[in-house]
């Protein structure tokens, strides 16, 4: 098998003037858990974009698994085992939490040309979304409507359907924004857990879960990848400390944190 | 499973339980009221009722499930009462041949329309839709060998051998009432099955569907064909009721109509098209034997409907729906 | 009618006359080319009366794609302003003895009822969804229609020209057109560029442009939202009633004339893009032409391959036909239309 489940190779993108993608080559390891931060406006939620598939590269390639992806339609890619969870969350906000996940587990468990049987009966459907809310610590509210639950409830909720789709390559859009400091120590949590057996690429601004979880970090800059390497390195490099990071007394304390974590 | 009759988890049998069962049973106790008061007009009233709600049902499936706004939904009323005229007159009468031609001419317009459409989003989508049944509609005025623009008699009703004669009022009336019935329990075991979930999620979030792998595209058109299949039947009935069929039939005030009589009775209710195809036709009725100007009430009235109902009759009656 | 059909809005006994089928009704002076002249002087006419009618739809689509574009109002009542036009334009035209004085009291009168009706229902229905506007908006359609036949009785108006008018120039070698024919395309041309002016060169033409593309922003700048919204309403009722007024001379004051029309106007803010006014322009002549021009010379063309009769019906369908499938064809190409104004 190979050794890169993502490979992203020169990946590029011009709105107008602007170039939201420059050349951005990437290569993900299976297994691993690769965090992408940069300041607001880098370019992370085109690169996301591109790499579900809603958005059309100008250029460049994207590969998983070894199979070419980079016209492949957004739902063709869910299929091979890429899943996504939105910054902005995005559920069905009609239905329960249960419904949701089971919605996901359906989407991967056959077709759904299925016009009689009844499907919130369906075992096969069921069972694995309860498992998926227990893993990330929903199993008490499966039966809310989203409306009722808390902000970061549907957060994890985000992370639950995501979970659902049995992923190889998860997409994970700021997961904790908007998370208080307990929810945010929950899925860091859940998320160590799940090290090893699915890949992650998390985008994320929350630097103490980055450098709590990550194997390796690569830094977007206007569009461009400036660094990449392990956490000691990101932290030493002197270009990302200009650009991202502040000053070395910011970085410091942020490695502090990480290490307590850690 | 969503009740169909929907009652409360509690202990009392919720209003809207009540509602629809006793709706239920007035439409079942139509025909003998009609014979009592001796007044012809009310059975040809309540069988209209019974087949614009059939109409209604299947719109609601792509436009309340589905959120599908087609503003084009009478093309296929017209185009089932259409078949049936038209072999009619070419003298084919027997309804086992002309039924299944309409629904699945119905179905087959809707194939072609719903995959050009479907392609199209938010107003764009309501206004193609509009524009191809406005097409039907030219298309029916261009038939001058089938009346043109001032319509078909039918001289002798779907024939189905010695089985059902069509001619009986009262049995024709039940025939109606058995299809409604039959059509509502369709469309609840299908908005509740693993298609109707996709449907619905589509409709609550497409971008959500596709990021989880649902290719919605193919969904939502196998819907739109379900639902121009059901009203191409709806269209044979009602050729059948009026022995006529005209243009105007698919005329866009006609898919206008349907359109209100969904989000009267209320859009996520199986329920819902029936209490809005009887509350706007005896709302018309009544009007009309009030006034000469009807729609100077009913207009302002769906105005209101418009900005401030939600949820619509079946709404106001058992409070807001989830799921 | 048929039967015991008590439907909601059944359509008028009679058809409103299609547009381009208007154009062979005699009236005195008018000079006329033969119907069997195929020449290239037929085609001339034609193409003009394709430009007149492109003129006329784009007055109408501009203002439904300038309240859609804004308001994000899907308005089905924009006919029924169109209708009001020309009933006002008839009757103030009988009260004044004056065309001209007539059709400028019925674009204030028409900008009144706009405003008026913004004001008192548009404006609530912003909020909700586009179904809701559909459902609201025909309901008022019925209403307007039920007001005009309540005031000015079931039968219709007519609208009269000063003689002068009545008139057919000689504007080619063996062409006589209807003075009023072009009055009518010089005038809205006029109009249309005022409008341009309106919406490209002054302030309120740039809060206009900004709204299309973000409504939001507009808003957040301080701006007098429903002031500019009550205006961009009456605006558009205004073009309404003036396209109104200026064919019912040719064609008709009639109730329910607004729907057909009104089809037509949504079909070309489709092609041209939802919230373009350039967009409207160039898909309004598009449709005028292909109208007017293929309803005139498709039976004709079919008539190389088919009997008279059977040419002269399906040639009539077709051309009925021919912009909704103009329609579908520019949807599959862009479905966004061929100008659309911007993200929102």
């Amino acid at each position: 098998m190979a050794d890169t489940l993502l490979e992203i190779a020169a990946l590029t993108k011009r709105f107008g003037g602007v170039v939201a993608s420059d050349a951005i080559s990437l290569a993900l390891a299976p297994g691993e858990l690769h965090a992408v931060i940069g300041p607001n406006g880098a370019g992370k939620s085109t690169m996301i974009a591109q790499l579900t598939g809603e958005i059309a590269p100008d250029s460049g390639r994207i590969r998983f698994d070894g199979r070419d992806i980079t016209t492949l339609p957004v739902h063709r890619r869910s299929r091979l085992g890429l899943a996504r969870s939105f910054q902005i969350t995005s559920l069905f906000s009609d239905f329960t939490a249960l419904d949701n996940v089971a919605l996901a587990v359906q989407a991967h468990c056959g077709h759904s040309f299925r016009f009689w049987r009844d499907a919130r009966g369906e075992a096969a459907l069921r069972a694995p979304a309860r498992a998926a809310l227990d893993r990330v610590g929903l199993g008490e509210r499966a039966d809310m409507a989203v409306a009722d639950l808390s902000h970061g409830e549907r957060r994890q909720l985000e992370i639950a359907m995501a979970l659902a789709t049995r992923p190889r390559l998860l997409l994970l859009d700021e997961p904790m924004a908007g998370m208080g400091p307990e929810e945010s120590a929950r899925l860091v949590a859940t998320l160590r857990a799940l090290k090893g057996s699915v890949t992650i690429l998390l985008i994320e601004h929350d630097m103490d879960a980055v450098f709590a979880l990550a194997d390796r970090i690569s830094v977007l800059v206007y569009g461009r990848i400036i660094a990449s390497g392990d956490a000691a390195a990101i932290r030493a490099d002197a270009a990302v400390r200009q650009a991202y990071l502040g000053d070395s007394e910011g970085a410091a304390a942020s490695s502090a944190r990480g290490a307590a974590h850690g | 499973m969503k009740g169909l009759l929907e009652t409360s988890r509690g202990s009392r049998p919720s209003p809207r339980l009540a509602v629809n069962a006793g709706l239920l049973v007035i439409l079942a106790l139509a025909p003998l009221y009609a014979a009592l008061t001796g007044d012809p007009f009310a059975m040809t009233l309540f069988t209209r009722v019974l087949i614009l709600a059939l109409a209604a049902l299947s719109l609601n499936l792509i436009m309340g499930f589905g959120g599908m706004v087609s503003f084009g939904h009478a093309a296929y009323l017209g185009i089932g009462g259409y078949a049936v005229g038209i072999l009619a007159k070419e003298g084919i009468g027997s309804g086992f041949v002309q039924w299944p031609v309409a629904i699945a001419a119905a179905a087959l317009y809707a194939l072609v329309v719903g995959a050009l459409s479907l392609r199209t989003r938010g107003v764009y989508f309501i206004m193609i839709t509009l524009a191809f049944a406005q097409m039907t509609y030219y298309v029916a005025i261009g038939l001058d060998r089938y009346g043109g623009d001032d319509g078909l008699t039918i001289y002798q009703r779907s024939r189905f051998g010695s089985l059902l004669d069509l001619d009986n009022k009262i049995l024709f009336y039940y025939l109606c009432f058995a299809l409604l019935l039959a059509g509502i329990y369709l469309v609840w075991r299908l908005v509740n099955s693993r298609f109707g979930l996709v449907i619905q999620g589509a409709r609550s979030n497409e971008r959500r569907m596709r990021a989880i792998g649902f290719a919605t595209y193919r969904y939502k058109l196998v819907c739109f064909v379900i639902a121009g299949a059901m009203c191409g039947l709806a269209g044979a009935l009602l050729a059948n009721h009026t022995n006529f069929i005209s243009p105007a039939m698919m005329h866009w005030t006609r898919s206008g109509d349907l359109m209100i009589m969904a989000v009267l009775g209320g859009m996520q209710a199986m329920f819902g098209p029936l209490l809005g195809a009887m509350t706007l036709l005896l709302l018309e009725e009544s009007l009309s034997r009030v006034t000469d100007y009807a729609n100077l009430v009913l207009g302002p009235l769906l105005l209101f409907v418009a900005i401030y109902v939600n949820g619509g009759i079946d709404g106001l009656i058992g409070g807001v729906r989830h799921g | 009618m048929q039967g015991a059909s008590l439907s909601v809005g059944a359509p008028s006994p009679q058809p409103s006359p299609r547009w381009g089928e208007g154009v062979r009704t005699s009236k005195p002076d008018r000079g006329d080319v033969r119907h069997d002249d195929k020449s290239m002087l037929y085609f001339i006419e034609q193409f003009l009366n394709g430009i007149q009618l492109g003129m006329l739809l784009f007055l109408l689509a501009a203002g439904l794609t300038l309240i859609f574009g804004i308001m994000d109002l899907v308005n089905l009542a924009h006919g029924s302003l169109y209708m009001i036009g020309a009933y006002f334009a008839a009757t103030f035209a009988e009260w004044t003895d004056s065309f001209v004085l007539g059709a400028i009291f019925a674009i204030v009168a028409t900008l009144a009822v706009g405003m008026a009706l913004e004001v008192i229902a548009m404006r609530r229905l912003y909020a909700r969804s586009h179904l809701d506007h559909v459902l609201g908006t025909f309901g008022l359609l019925l209403f307007f229609n039920e007001l005009v036949r309540l005031i000015w009785g079931p039968a219709g108006m007519t609208l009269s020209l000063p003689g002068e008018m009545l008139k057919a120039v000689e504007i080619l070698p063996g062409l006589f057109y209807p003075v009023y024919r072009l009055v009518i395309i010089a005038v809205t041309l006029a109009v249309a560029f005022l409008l341009y002016a309106l919406v490209m060169r002054t302030r309120l033409g740039m809060l206009i442009r900004a709204g299309a593309s973000n409504r939001e922003m507009v808003g957040a700048l301080g701006v007098n939202i429903k002031l500019l919204y009550t205006m961009v309403f009456g605006l558009g009722a205004a073009l309404a009633g003036f396209a109104g007024l200026m064919q019912a001379p040719i064609l008709t004051v009639q109730i329910g004339m607004g729907e057909n029309i009104l089809i037509l106007a949504f079909v070309v803010i489709i092609i041209g893009g939802i919230g373009s006014i350039r967009g409207a322009f160039v898909a309004a002549l598009l449709v005028g032409l292909v109208d007017t021009v293929g309803r005139a010379f498709l039976p004709d063309l079919l008539h190389v391959y088919l009997s008279e009769s059977a040419a002269a019906s399906l040639g009539r369908a077709l051309s009925s036909m021919m912009i909704y499938m103009v329609m579908a064809l520019v949807l599959i190409v862009r479905p966004e239309g061929l100008f659309p104004a911007a993200s929102k």
